[in-house]
């Protein structure tokens, strides 16, 4: 009689002894581990891979900008008036005093207002008001910038009948008041108890505690904090279309249109002509060197202080 | 007493700065939103519903406005969070000491090229690579051109180049939140998953990841908000077009780009007030996702500062 062996099955027969189980085990162990740990490189090379591709942009950006920025940034771009269309050359000086002049009005309202609102959060830091103000503020920075742009030219262009560098200073500043408030608190609170607290027991009343000693010892953080801002407004565009709205003259009146970097870079841009291309891209290049040499600067002045001080 | 008159003085000013904030915030809402009023009146909930836009006969809708602001930023946050993320992951738990601080650095700064320098780069470099290059691989090579998505004319600014360089500029702000809250999950945390036999990648997914989810939700919910509020990058590079439409490729609007563009020569109140209406709808948005983003981050450093779960 014929007997039909049937095929060997997948798994391994069990073997009758406890010793071979075990070993059936481990085997299969060893190769689940293996396929998690495979697993686990390959997730690890995705997040280098990650990381790369993170930092790839900036590198193409600042590369191009310096690429395409750098012929046209002459000496003259700096002293001379924009050329008319079909000439090359010319320069951004109105734009780039525009620019100053707006950095100077925002920076007269937002930095007292910050400074000061700052100075409440850190010491007051749990009222009703303190919370509020600080999640507001966190969220007013994250408002788009051409709302902002349409408030003021609601606030100050449509009763002014006027487009001004008053308004676009002043939607710039608005701006910069919780930046600032925002920066000012967190210096302010790292400045010891034990300073206030010393200052106050020799005598000092609670007003001169805070501005000659709390205040002093986080200046330079405020100040680096005030300049990141700075920077940062230095780059906007949209609060500035309709209410600065960008003039071709040399203005420096703030009652009348005045010209920005940020605006030139942006109506040169989507022009049709090569010139005011080349022009947009030298613009960009003095933008960008403005704003990321503050930044660097502010970076490197923070950790040196958070590595020596507290 | 001299002493109450300083302290009284200094905290009256004090307060007084910090009471701007939120009265800044009012007079935002008030200003844009008297002003979008108007409009609003007149056309209704239709205003967000209707995909006219019609200066000369005074009909105004926003919803092209609307779809491709929520498209575009949808494409930067399909793009942005998983790179964020990735990195953020190698920055807190692969990445060599002296890594660290460079990379970080180098993906913060992302962050602080303004916007129309993002434009002016979108224009001149981005939007030729994408077309000439991506667009026929995606079409051609993948085949994707078979999908609505991808069908169309390939200008070149179209919905796919503002949801690039969108990604671009959203990326620093979910990766340093995520960062900051990878870095806060307690050491605790990760060498008991490990304990537990855990590889590395099984330790990130399954003990840190869910103790950081909120506040990762919370960043990405920050990148958002971003993203629907940018104008210049967007407005250089989306085509400005009133339509609705299904393909990427087809040139579209946003809320911000829309204001941008046709602020400066709206024909009548009605075309002013329908713009400030858009900004008021934009507002509103981004108000509410920035103030979920913060309650979600705020949380989350609550939690991680109150001590393990």
């Amino acid at each position: 009689m014929t007997v039909v062996l049937t095929p060997a099955p997948a798994r391994p027969p069990a073997p009758a002894d406890g010793e071979g189980r075990r070993d059936a085990m481990a085997k299969r162990t060893r190769r689940t581990v293996r396929r998690r740990r495979a697993r686990s490189a390959v997730m690890q090379a995705l997040t280098y891979l990650a990381a790369a591709l993170a930092t790839l942009p900036l590198i193409a950006v600042l590369t191009y900008i310096v690429i395409k920025g750098a012929p046209a940034l002459t000496p003259g771009f700096f002293t001379a008036m924009p050329a008319p269309v079909g000439e090359a050359g010319g320069g951004m000086a109105n734009a780039i005093t525009g620019t100053l002049i707006l950095l100077g009005i925002a920076g007269a309202i937002g930095l007292p207002i910050g400074i000061g609102a700052g100075l409440y959060l850190a010491e007051r830091r749990a009222t009703a008001l303190a919370t509020t103000v600080r999640f507001l503020a966190d969220v007013l920075n994250g408002l788009p910038s051409i709302v902002m742009g349409i408030f003021a030219w609601e606030l100050l262009v449509k009763p002014m009948h006027h487009f001004s560098a008053l308004a676009g200073g002043i939607a710039l500043g608005a701006m910069m008041i919780p930046m600032v408030t925002r920066t000012t608190e967190e210096m302010v609170r790292l400045v010891p108890d034990a300073l206030r607290e010393a200052a106050l027991a020799l005598g000092y009343p609670r007003w001169r505690t805070s501005l000659s000693i709390v205040l002093r010892t986080a200046l330079g953080g405020i100040v680096t904090g005030a300049l990141v801002a700075v920077a940062r407004i230095a780059g906007e565009t949209a609060p500035l279309l309709f209410t600065a709205f960008g003039n071709q003259f040399w203005s420096t009146a703030l009652r009348e249109p005045i010209a920005a970097l940020p605006l030139q870079v942006f109506t040169y841009a989507i022009s049709p002509y090569d010139e005011w291309h080349a022009q947009a891209w030298a613009g960009a290049l003095v933008l960008v060197a403005l704003v990321l040499l503050i930044s660097l600067a502010a970076r490197v002045a923070t950790r040196r202080r958070h590595a020596g001080g507290e | 007493m001299r002493v109450d008159t300083g302290d009284r003085a200094y905290d009256w000013v004090t307060t007084a700065f910090a009471s701007m904030v939120p009265v800044l915030l009012l007079l935002i809402f008030t200003a844009v939103g008297v002003a979008g009023w108007p409009a609003l009146r007149e056309f209704g909930l239709g205003f967000v519903t209707s995909s006219a836009w019609d200066p000369v006969n005074g009909r105004f809708g926003a919803a092209p406005a609307l779809y491709g602001t929520i498209v575009s930023s949808a494409i930067a946050l399909v793009i942005a969070t998983p790179l964020a993320l990735g990195s953020a992951i190698f920055l807190s738990e692969f990445a060599p000491r002296w890594l660290r601080q460079p990379v970080a650095f180098t993906v913060d700064l992302l962050a602080a090229i303004p916007s129309v320098i993002y434009g002016l780069w979108g224009i001149f470099v981005l939007v030729p690579i994408v077309r000439d290059h991506v667009t026929p691989f995606l079409r051609d090579t993948l085949h994707l051109g078979a999908t609505p998505l991808f069908s169309g004319p390939n200008y070149g600014p179209s919905m796919l180049s503002a949801g690039l360089i969108l990604s671009i500029m959203v990326l620093p702000y979910i990766s340093a939140v995520t960062r900051e809250v990878l870095m806060a999950v307690p050491r605790s945390q990760r060498e008991a998953a490990l304990a537990l036999g855990a590889t590395r990648w099984e330790m990130i997914r399954d003990a840190v990841l869910p103790y950081a989810r909120s506040g990762i939700v919370g960043g990405v919910m920050l990148g958002l908000g971003r993203a629907l509020g940018e104008t210049m990058a967007v407005t250089m590079l989306i085509g400005n077009r009133h339509e609705i439409s299904a393909s990427l490729l087809a040139p579209g609007y946003t809320m911000a780009s829309l204001i941008a563009n046709e602020f400066s020569e709206a024909t009548g109140d009605l075309h002013l007030s329908a713009l400030m209406a858009v900004g008021f709808v934009l507002l509103l948005l981004t108000f509410l996702v920035n103030a979920v983003a913060r309650w979600l981050v705020w949380r989350t450093a609550r939690a991680g500062a109150g001590g393990a779960r």
